[in-house]
C-alpha cells in the first residue's frame, strides 16, 4: 500500500502566470489591481493553453480533448451537491502522529493552513438534485490523498450514520492509498471502513463508489472496490500496485491504458464511465431508479 | 513474567501514583516522571535487544520455519484444497481442514516455499488475485460448516504485476476484507513471518491478531518506504525504526492481540518448540471464541476492527 508519488508529479501540469493587465482585465469582475493570478493553464494531455475560466466553467475538463484535471475536494462538492443541502460531519478531526514520524506533524500542520482543510477526506450528508445521500469526497492534495487514521474514521462513521438514516452513500476516491506515516494503524483503516461498507450492505443499502485519478493502493483494495455501483471519470489511474513498481518487477514498459479505467471497465471492475459533466445527472438518474421514484411525470 | 518484566510493571504504577498525586496537589513532578520513564525505556531495551531492523531479517530468514512446519506440528491429519473455482489454484496460499487438538478447523495460509524450486511455484508467497479468492471460497466453506478459521500471514505483499492487476487484485483483498469482518465463524490470525501490507492484512481480519516474537507487520516494506519518504532505499534500517512494525510496538498500538514467544535466537532455533507455543495459544483461543454465540463474535469483531486508529478531536 504505496503512496505512489511519482504518478502525482508526472502529471502535475504547468501553469502560466501573467502579470501584465490584458484583455481579461476589461471584464468588470475582474480586479485589475489583482491580476497576479493564474490565468491560463495548459492540458497535460494534448498541450492546448486554456484560459482558466473557461476551464473552471467547463468543471476543469479540457476544452480541446476532454482530459479531466484533478479537482480539490470542495471543487468536487460544488459541482456535485445541491447549492445549501449540505451537512458536514466531524469536521474537527485531527490527525495526530502516534508513530512519531519525522516530519509528519510539520507536513500537517502546513497542508491544513496552505488547503484549508485538516484531512484527506470530506464527509457529510447533502442532496443530489433533491435526493438525500451521506457522501465522503477525497482530498487528492493532502498528502496525495493518503488513508490515515482521521480518513479511515470519519468514513466509517458516515457509513454508519447513513445507517441510521437510511441513506444511500456515494463516495468519491482519489488516493495513493495507506499513509505511511501512520504505520500499521493506516493499514488497519482499510480493514474499518471495509468492515463498516459491509454493516450498511447488510442494511440493504445502496453504495455508489466513484472512481477519480488516481485511485491506488490500500484504497483500490477497501472501500474503492466495494460499491455496488463502481463509477469512474474517463482516463483515471485505478490500481494496486504502482505503475513503475510492476516495471520493476517483471522488467518491462506497460501500455499506456494499463490501469486506467477504460483498462478496468474492460476487465469487468467497474460498471460505467461517466465524465464530468454527466456525474450528478448520472448519480441522481441512479438513485431515482433506485428509489423507484420516476418523478417529473 | 521475568524480573525485568515486573521491574517494568513496578515503575509504571509508581509513575502513574505520581501522576494522581501531581493532579491533586498540584505540585510539578514530572522531572521525576520522566526520570523512571527513562529508567524504564532501559529495561525494555533490555528486554528486547534486537533492532527493528535485525528483526526484519529474523522474520525474512529463510530458514524461519513456514506453513508446513506449522501443519506438522499443530495441525493433525490436515487435508489440502485446491483453486478458486473461477480461474486457476495460487500455490502462494494453502488452504485445507484439519484438527488443532479437539477442533475442526480450515487452516489458510501463506507459502513463500523454502528452496528455489518451492519458491518459484509458489511466487515466493505473494498471492495473485485467486489466492485470494481461493482463501475466501474456503471462508465461507467454513462459515458454512461452522468450522472456525485460522490464517497464517506470512507473505511480502500480494503480487505487483500484469496479471494481478488484470484480474482485481484491489478487488480480490477488499472483498476478503469486507467478508471476513462480518464471517459467522471465528477468525484467528498468526502473523509467523512478514506481514506485507494488503497483501497480509487479507488474511489478518480475525477476532483475534498473534504476531510471533520477531515477525514483522507493516504497511510498506522498509526498504520501499526508504526510497519514498527518506529518497534513499539505503536507509532501510532506519525506517524500520519509524514504521513500528515489531510486534511490541503493535500490541502497543493495539493493532494485534497477543506476542507468542520464540525460543531465545529465533523460530528457526528450534521450530518444533515454536509450533508447540503456537499450538498452545490457538487452542486456549479456539476454546475462549467458541463459546461465544456467532451474534456476539461478529459483533465484538466489529468494534475491535472499528477502534484502531489513533486521531484527535
Ligand atoms: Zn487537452
Amino acid at each position: 500500500m504505496i503512496m505512489w508519488k511519482d504518478l502525482f508529479v508526472q502529471r502535475k501540469y504547468a501553469t502560466l502566470k501573467v502579470t501584465q493587465k490584458s484583455d481579461l482585465a476589461k471584464d468588470e469582475n475582474v480586479n485589475a489591481e489583482n491580476i497576479d493570478v493564474d490565468m491560463f493553464t495548459k492540458c497535460p494531455s494534448c498541450g492546448e493553453i486554456l484560459i482558466n475560466m473557461d476551464l473552471e466553467s467547463n468543471l476543469k475538463v479540457c476544452l480541446k480533448c476532454n482530459h479531466h484535471f484533478r479537482i480539490g475536494g470542495n471543487e468536487r462538492i460544488d459541482i456535485t451537491f445541491d447549492k445549501g443541502s449540505i451537512d458536514y460531519f466531524d469536521t474537527n478531526m485531527k490527525s495526530l502522529n502516534p508513530l512519531k514520524f519525522p516530519n509528519y506533524s510539520e507536513k500537517l500542520k502546513s497542508l491544513s493552513k496552505s488547503l484549508g482543510i485538516n484531512e484527506a477526506v470530506i464527509t457529510g450528508r447533502a442532496k443530489i438534485e433533491g435526493l438525500d445521500v451521506c457522501f465522503g469526497v477525497m482530498e487528492p492534495n493532502f498528502i496525495m490523498g493518503s488513508m490515515g487514521s482521521v480518513v479511515g474514521e470519519k468514513l466509517s462513521r458516515m457509513f454508519e450514520r447513513a445507517i441510521d438514516m437510511k441513506l444511500p452513500v456515494v463516495v468519491f476516491c482519489a488516493s495513493g492509498g495507506a499513509r505511511m506515516q501512520e504505520g500499521m494503524l493506516s493499514l488497519s483503516q482499510m480493514a474499518k471502513v471495509s468492515a463498516a461498507v459491509k454493516k450498511h450492505s447488510n442494511a440493504g443499502l445502496l453504495y455508489i463508489s466513484v472512481i477519480t485519478d488516481p485511485t491506488t493502493g490500500g484504497v483500490t483494495a477497501s472501500f474503492a472496490s466495494l460499491g455496488d455501483i463502481i463509477i469512474a471519470e474517463p482516463k483515471a489511474t485505478i490500481g494496486f500496485a504502482g505503475r513503475r513498481v510492476i516495471e520493476q518487477t517483471i522488467k518491462q514498459k506497460l501500455p499506456l491504458e494499463f490501469q486506467t479505467s477504460e483498462f478496468m471497465l474492460e476487465h469487468g471492475f467497474i460498471d460505467m464511465i461517466v465524465e464530468r459533466n454527466k456525474m450528478k445527472e448520472t448519480l441522481h438518474n441512479i438513485l431515482k431508479i433506485h428509489l423507484g421514484v420516476k418523478g417529473n411525470e | 513474567m521475568n524480573d525485568i518484566e515486573i521491574r517494568i510493571k513496578e515503575i509504571d504504577e509508581k509513575i502513574k501514583k505520581i501522576k494522581d498525586f501531581m493532579e491533586s496537589s498540584g505540585i510539578d513532578l514530572s522531572g521525576e516522571i520522566e526520570s523512571l520513564n527513562l529508567k524504564k525505556n532501559e529495561l525494555i531495551k533490555s528486554l528486547n535487544p534486537k533492532s527493528p531492523w535485525e528483526i526484519v531479517q529474523i522474520a525474512r530468514q529463510k530458514s524461519r520455519p513456514n506453513y508446513e512446519d506449522y501443519i506438522d506440528g499443530i495441525i493433525d491429519g490436515f487435508i489440502e484444497f485446491h483453486g478458486d473455482r473461477n480461474f486457476r489454484d495460487d500455490a502462494a496460499i494453502v488452504g485445507g481442514i484439519g484438527f488443532i487438538g479437539k477442533f475442526p478447523v480450515t487452516f489458510i495460509s501463506h507459502a513463500k516455499g523454502k528452496n528455489i524450486e518451492e519458491n518459484v511455484k509458489r511466487n515466493f508467497g505473494s498471492p495473485h488475485p485467486e489466492g485470494y479468492r481461493k482463501a475466501l471460497r474456503l471462508m465461507k466453506q467454513a462459515e458454512k460448516f461452522k468450522r472456525p478459521v485460522v490464517c497464517f500471514i506470512d507473505t511480502s505483499g500480494a503480487y505487483c504485476g500484469v496479471g494481478a492487476e488484470e484480474r482485481g487484485q484491489g478487488e480480490a483483498i477488499a472483498r476478503n476484507l469486507l467478508e471476513m469482518s462480518d464471517l459467522k465463524t471465528p477468525i484467528i490470525s498468526v502473523v509467523i513471518g512478514e506481514g506485507g501490507s494488503g497483501g497480509a492484512l487479507a488474511l489478518g481480519v480475525a477476532d483475534r491478531v498473534f504476531m510471533l516474537e520477531n515477525a514483522i507487520y507493516s504497511v510498506i516494506s522498509p526498504e520501499g518506504c526508504a526510497s519514498i519518504l527518506l529518497k534513499d532505499a539505503g536507509r532501510a534500517s532506519e525506517a524500520a525504526n519509524y514504521l513500528k512494525l515489531t510486534s511490541r510496538d503493535l500490541l502497543e498500538l493495539k493493532v494485534i492481540d497477543g506476542i507468542i514467544k520464540e525460543p531465545s535466537g529465533g523460530a528457526h532455533n528450534d521450530a518444533a518448540l515454536t509450533a508447540k507455543n503456537v499450538k498452545k495459544v490457538l487452542i486456549d483461543t479456539l476454546n475462549e471464541l467458541t463459546k461465544i454465540s456467532v451474534y456476539d463474535l461478529v459483533e465484538k469483531r466489529y468494534e475491535k476492527i472499528r477502534s484502531i486508529g489513533v486521531f484527535l478531536e
